[in-house]
Order: C-alpha cells, then structure tokens, then sequence
C-alpha cells in the first residue's frame, strides 16, 4: 500500500450531538468509506449538506471539526497510519504534507496578520523552508494563481484584497509547504460566478504544475467535473458511486447520481407581460444613511401579476438593496415605487397594514428568519392573527390548509424549526408569506442556501403555489439555472445598475451585452472540457482586442 | 487625514469634553454639601462678622459660577488653591502623594497584568480542565474576601509571623527603591489579587470568543501547537477586550486604592483624601476628586485608542 499516496479503509466518524431540551446522544456520520488516491491525481467528492464530504476531507488529516470523532477504520498518508498516532506527530503532517484549503478564506485568515507571514507560516515551523526561501516560494505561487502585483500581495492585510484574489491566497498556503495531498474544501462556492472561473483555473493549474494530489469536496457536480480525475458521490455517510468523471457524467450507474447529474433539468416557458403591472419600479436612486455615494442608480423594473421577475448580478450588484427600497426598508432618494395602481409611501411608517400585508418577504436564511422558540403553527399563525384577525378554530383550520400547501403534513404544527430539515424551513417561511395572502412575495435568494435536490423541489413548490394564488415573485438570485428554471423576465443588475432587462426569452438570448455575455457564460456546464473552452475563449477574444 | 488619526484626535476630542463635565459635577457636588467651610473653620463660637469676613476671604461671597471658573482656570494653570485646614499649597502637598500612589499602582499592575494574562492564556489551553478551573477558582476567591480582610491576613502571617515583609508600609524619598519595593510588598499583593480575576476571565473569554473562528482551525490545521496557536493567533484578536479590563483595573488601582493604602499607612492620595474629606477641606476634595477623573478618564482613553489601532481594517485602510 505504500504506492498510494492516501488510502482510507472503513472509515467511520461519529459526533456528540445536543438537540435542545434532550439528553445528547451520538451520532454516525460516516458509516465505513474507503476510497484509494495515487500522488497527483485529483478525486472529487461530491454530495449534499450531511453527506459527509468535508468531514472525510479533514479525517485525512486525523482532525475532527467540533465535537466530531472518527470512531473507526485506518487513514494512511504516505504509507504510515495516521488515525493512531500521536498528537506530535500528527502536527508534522499537518501544513506540510497535507494541506487544507477551507470555503471561507475571509475567515480562514486572521485579519491581524499580513498575507505573507500566514502563508510561510506552516513552512517555517515545521523548518521545511528558511524564510527567504518560503517567501520566494509564496511570491513564485502568487504569480502563478494569477495574483495582481505577486512581490507586494502579501504584505497587505486579508481586508485589503478581493474575496477572489483571498481564496486564491489561501491555495497559495496550501501549496507553500510543497505538501502532498491539499483537501480543497467547497474553495469557489462563496464566490461570484464569473469570480468562480478564474480561481477555478487557478487551482487546476497550479495543481497541474505542482503534481500535488487533491481531494475536491464540492456540492456542486458541474464544477468538479472541470477539475477531478475521478468522483466519488456520497449521500448520508455512505459513499454511493465512484468512477472517472467521465463515467460518474455521462453514464451514472446509481439512480442518486443520476439524479445529481439532471438536477438542473427544470424547465419554465416565459409568460408574455400583462398590461397592468402589480409593482413598478421607477427610477430609483438610492443610498445608504451616512454613505456619499449612490448604490442604486436610475433603476426601473416592472412585474406583472402572478409572474416571476428575476433580479440577477453578483454581490454588490444592488439586487437585495432594490428589495430594500421596495419594501420601504430604505427609502429611495428620488423615484417611486407604484404598487397594484397606487404609490407606495417610501419609508416604512407612511404605508397601511394593507401595503404591508400584500407585499411579503423571504428570506435566504431560513434558520435566522423564524423564532427558535415559537412552533411551527405560531409562525404560520401570527400573519393570520395580524392581518385578519383569525383566532381559535378558524385560525388552526387556516394553518392546517397553508400546511397542505407547502406539501407538510399537520403533524408538523407543533414542531419548532430545529426540528425540521433545511428544505423544510425554507417551506415553512413560504407559508407564513402566503398566510397573509400577499400580491406580491419578494424572494431573496431562497434557495441559495440548500442543497441542489432541496432548492429544485422549493422552485417547483413557489411555481405551484404561483398557479393557485396568482401570487407575483420578485426573485433575487445570483444562479442563473435558477433563472432559467423559473423566471417570465429578467433584470441583469450590475454596480447598482439595470444593464440589461425584458421577457426571459429576450433576455438569454443574443446579442449579449458584455457583462451579460460574462454571466452567463461563466456558469459551470456538466460537461468535461467546459472549463478550458471558456478560458481559452476569453483568451482568444482579449487577444482579438 | 488618515481615518486612524481622525478617530484618535476625535476620542481626545471627547475625553476632554467628559473631563470638563466631571469637573462640573465635582465643583456642584462639594458646593451642595451641606455645612458652612467659614463656620467648620472658626468654630461654633464664631461672630457673624468675622464669619462675613472668613467667607469674603475665601470668596464665598460671590455666585457659584464665578467660583467655578475661578476654580477651573486656576486648576488648567496648575494651580489647586490652597488647603483650609493648614494653608498649604494643595499642588505641592497632592504631587507627593500622588507620585506615591503612582508608584504603587505601578508596581501592582507590572505584577497583575502579565500575571493575569499569561493565567488567561493558560485557561484558555486547559479549558474545562483542572488547571483552567483552579485557576478560575483561585482568582475568583480572592477578588471576593474584601481587601481590607485580605491586607490583614497577609500582614498578621507574611508580615508578623513570618517577617517576610515589613507590616507599615510608609515610604520616603530618602529610601532606594530596593527599600521602597520591600515596603510596598504586602499592599502590591493585595491589589493583584484584587484585580486579578476581572482581567484574568476577560482575558479567557475574549480569546474563547477568538477561538471559534475559522483561522484558528487554519492554524491548528498548519500543525501549530495549542499554545502557539492562542499566542499567535487568538490574542492578537482579542487585544482590544483585554486592553479595556487592564486599563479599566489600571485606573482602579490609582482610583480605588483607599482602602489599602489606609490600612498600610501608605502615604498615597487615598490617604490624604480621606483626611481631608473627615475635615471637611473642601478644596482638598475637589482638588483630589479632579485628579481622579483625570486618571480614570485618561485611561480609559488610552484603551479606546489602543482598541482602534489593534483593528487592522482601521489601520490599514482599502
């Protein structure tokens, strides 16, 4: 076995969990996996939220996140077993032979530290380098991740640079130590798509020209079929398919990854506009409090009754402040907002219960939208209460249809949210915006937060529920798959401008704007191949310039 | 201007403002006292017209806000009256004592503040362990018997049992500071362990609060040790709390040291504080309660401005 570089045999990890107001109890989350890499190979793991994927990324570094324990099976690196050695050893291997690069590489860097000293930092501790070697090793690394100005990058602070360029300094500590093995743990999900192609061919490169071996752990299936040799699908602990990519792509065995693999198969005809729109956006012009500049300027959109309106564009577009505005959160600096034929007062105090009540909101992030300590059929049940007045039997008879509507059953009443799943949540708070029998919901990145299966199922529930209350959605999305699957017309919004606006049909379809054609090309596409397609494009065009 | 800079000259700005509405209310607050000084002075026995003539003396005649900015002017020149009950210059009687106080509280804190942070430090490596629950348990009781208690105990065993350390702690310029530091032992013991716990727990929850971040499993996952990792990568995140307790305590021990410097007989501020309020010596009071806010305000300042340099996002702007 010493041929392999990393081999994992019957790997079993557990964790100590406390649900509120139980006894704790233990729980398995990875039932015996064992999988094998070579050096320089890269194999991506690849599954939903709980399936397991980082916590076996980290058990090839024997480190157990929290309270989380491997509980059984052997990890070898390099030929020696690692899971019982000791502490002291184990550090050895740690930052130098196996490296991690984690999501978040905002909060992977201590922000009182400069780039450089944390990226030599493993290097000079474990004396595989002197400092000047280590720094012109990072400097060497920057340059190669496609770093602006590699010599003086790393005498700034983890603020002064881009979410991009810091995930790109994060793969630079990885690879400083001259490691092994790097675990790239989700490395692009928090960025900007069009950000997510240029770190994405960072790290193919540097991992082609470094010969390092790697663990790709992602959720998202289009992204490690650029970059891995080999897949391994995993769901709940168990591992359910391993092969090429090739073969996990295009011919997957298991229904599961078949699954995976055409989950981005929905489909949503545009409906043409109506004459009357529910809501309008007139040329605003926004700010925030105690800021001089403007990050919305002259935006106007309209959305028609029982029709979806997407609002797309990186972070930072205005795409959240524009919901802002419309829900009278931030009032505008000059325009209007007309709402189903009247004006809607622009701060929040000037509008009736009325206003309030037919315009709701959802939110990302479930979790932090509905009290902890309030059931399930308090939170559908307040907006009946305040709107209509609802009491007793009346009220629960409404709660239950709302139930049924979400597909949830009425067992569910009188469950808390930590008690349900992430969908489940998400569903929860589509209820309680229905409850109070709005026009128009805005929703703002729904289903940015859940898992690939679970955000198809949500889309499919919003475009149900649509066709029975002739309810409008504003949808705020950076995912144009998400765009396509469910929108009648589209607002592209760029640096908290409108560059790009009408009918679906119009909107994805050529002749593109420049930062349009950007967007959307740089979605990963299912397919091997697509990731040096785009880039070698892009070359090609700037070389034409 | 650099942003830093505007912060800094802004919280000067302020802390200038809060020390001139402390001398406001100590000037108002030993005005309303009840009692005559005149009469306190010349005794029960005293005419009318010699009182008058007191009162005019010591320009009680005219109206409160006059005195105040005759007060306050003469405190910016430097100049603090003069004691009622001696005549003395209260300038020249107060820099002595002050310089002793000073001197104590600066021993106290070079003891208590490494102490307390290398205590936070180490809880914070054994957490939820015996060291890490001894060491909670020591602090805390200490800062819970009363100081007085404490001085007592330790002056009965260290000073008279064992000689270690001499019982009186009165100190003179005459003395080297070999001499000085013996004599102020026992009261510097008593005021670490008074100040002890607060930074030490602060100290433990601020670099608590450090640990949960990502970049500390960046470090631990670069093979760092567990110590390397809270020294290197924890408190330097967690300065700015910490800085707040230490000069919060700080300021106790120039404030607050009254207790033991009466019970050590040392001739500090606190001391001739409380001699002089027995008195009744209202310049004397408002002379020392002045210099008090000037110190607690001051530091705290220092803390605000050590809190906003520590920040790389401020010191390093975009």
């Amino acid at each position: 076995m010493s041929d392999k570089l990393l081999k994992v045999e019957n790997l079993k990890i557990g964790a100590r969990i406390y649900p509120p107001g139980e006894k704790p109890r233990d729980i398995d989350i990875v039932h015996g996996v064992s999988f094998e890499l070579e050096k320089g190979k890269v194999l991506g793991l690849i599954g939903e939220s709980g399936a397991g994927k980082s916590t076996i990324g980290l058990a090839s570094m024997a480190y157990g996140r929290g309270g989380v324990e491997i509980t059984g099976g052997k990890v070898w690196v390099n030929g020696r077993e690692i899971l019982g050695t000791s502490l002291r050893d184990l550090r050895k291997l740690r930052g130098t032979e196996v490296t991690y690069v984690s999501q978040s590489a905002a909060a992977s860097f201590n922000p009182a530290k400069k780039i450089m000293e944390q990226v030599i930092e493993a290097s000079l501790h474990q004396g595989k380098f002197s400092k000047k070697e280590a720094e012109a090793r990072a400097v060497e690394l920057f340059a190669k991740l496609g770093l602006p100005d590699p010599e003086k990058i790393g005498d700034r602070y983890p603020h002064q640079v881009s979410g991009g360029q810091l995930q790109r300094c994060m793969t630079a500590l990885a690879l400083c130590p001259e490691p092994d093995l790097v675990v790239f743990d989700e490395p692009t999900t928090a960025l900007d798509v069009t950000t997510q192609i240029d770190v994405l061919m960072a790290i193919k490169e540097a991992i082609r020209d470094t010969g390092v071996a790697a663990l790709y752990i992602t959720h998202d299936l289009a992204v490690v079929a650029q970059v891995s040799d080999e897949i391994m699908v995993l769901r709940m602990g168990d591992m359910v398919e391993h092969g090429t990519t090739d073969q996990i792509i295009n011919n997957p065995v298991e229904e599961y990854t078949r699954d995976l693999v055409s989950v981005r198969s929905t489909q949503h005809d545009g409906k043409p506009p109506t004459d009357n729109p529910i809501l309008t956006v007139e040329n605003v012009t926004a700010r925030y409090k105690g800021t001089n500049f403007d990050v919305l300027h002259n935006v106007t959109m309209e959305l028609h009754p029982g029709q979806t309106l997407a609002v797309v564009g990186e972070s930072g577009s205005g795409k959240s402040t524009t919901a802002r505005v419309i829900t009278g959160l931030l009032p505008p600096r000059e325009g209007k907002i007309h709402f189903d034929g009247r004006d809607l007062s622009s701060d929040l105090e000037g509008r009736t219960r009325d206003d309030l009540r037919e315009l709701q909101m959802i939110y990302q992030m479930a979790d932090v939208a509905m009290n902890p300590r309030q059931t399930v059929g308090t939170i559908i049940g307040r907006p009946l209460e305040f709107y209509f007045g609802m009491r007793g039997a009346e009220k629960k008879k409404r709660i239950l249809e709302l139930l049924e509507e979400i597909e949830m059953g009425p067992e569910f009443m009188d469950r808390y949210p930590a008690e349900l799943s992430g969908g489940q949540k998400q569903r929860v708070c589509i209820a309680r915006a229905l409850a109070a029998k709005p026009k128009v919901i805005i929703c703002d990145e729904v289903t940015s937060a859940l898992d690939p299966l679970v955000a198809d199922g949500i889309l499919k529930l919003l475009e149900n529920l649509q066709k029975i209350e002739n309810v409008a959605y504003l949808f705020i999305t950076h995912d144009l798959a998400t765009v396509r699957a469910i929108a009648d017309s589209i607002a592209v919004m760029y640096q908290g401008r409108v560059v790009r606006y009408g009918p679906k049909a119009e909107v994805l379809e050529p002749p593109f704007d420049d930062y349009t054609d950007l967007l959307l090309s740089s979605v990963p596409e299912m397919r091997l191949g697509w990731l040096e397609e785009v880039v070698g494009n892009r070359k090609m065009a700037s070389a034409g310039n | 201007m650099h942003p830093v800079l505007k912060l800094v000259a802004q919280r000067l700005a302020l802390s200038t403002l809060l020390l001139l509405a402390a001398s406001v209310l100590i000037f108002a607050g030993t005005t309303i006292l009840p009692g005559d000084v005149a009469q306190n002075i010349l005794g029960q026995s005293a005419t009318p017209e010699s009182l008058a003539n007191l009162r005019k003396e010591l320009g009680m005649d005219q109206p409160a806000t006059t005195r105040y900015f005759n007060w306050l002017f003469g405190a910016l020149q430097g100049d603090l009256g003069t004691a009622l009950t001696n005549g003395r210059d209260i300038v020249e009687s107060l820099s002595g004592r002050l310089k002793n106080t000073l001197f104590l509280a600066f021993w106290a804190a070079v003891v208590a503040v490494p102490l307390a942070i290398f205590l936070g430090l180490l809880a914070v490596r054994y957490r939820e362990r015996w060291p890490d629950k001894l060491i909670s348990a020591v602090t805390l009781a200490s800062i819970s018997v009363p100081e007085f208690l404490i001085g007592y105990v330790l002056m009965y065993y260290v000073g008279v049992k064992l000689g270690w350390a001499p019982t009186v702690s009165t100190i003179y310029d005459s003395m080297s500071l070999g001499e000085k530091l013996n004599a102020i032992a026992l009261p510097v013991t008593v005021l670490t362990m008074v100040v002890l716990a607060h930074m030490m727990r602060m100290t433990r929850a601020a670099i608590l609060n450090v640990m949960q971040s990502a970049y500390i499993e960046t470090a631990e996952l670069k093979g760092l040790t567990s110590f390397q990792v809270i020294a290197r990568h924890a408190f330097p995140n967690a300065i700015a709390p910490v800085v707040n307790v230490v000069m919060l305590n700080l300021a106790y021990l120039v404030v607050g040291v009254v207790v033991v410097e009466v019970v050590f007989v040392y001739p500090g501020m606190g001391q001739y504080l409380v001699d002089h309020v027995a008195k009744r010596d209202v310049p004397v009071v408002q002379a020392c309660g002045l210099i008090f806010a000037a110190v607690y305000i001051g530091l705290n300042m220092v803390a605000d401005i050590v809190s906003i340099l520590a920040n790389p996002r401020l010191r390093h702007p975009k």
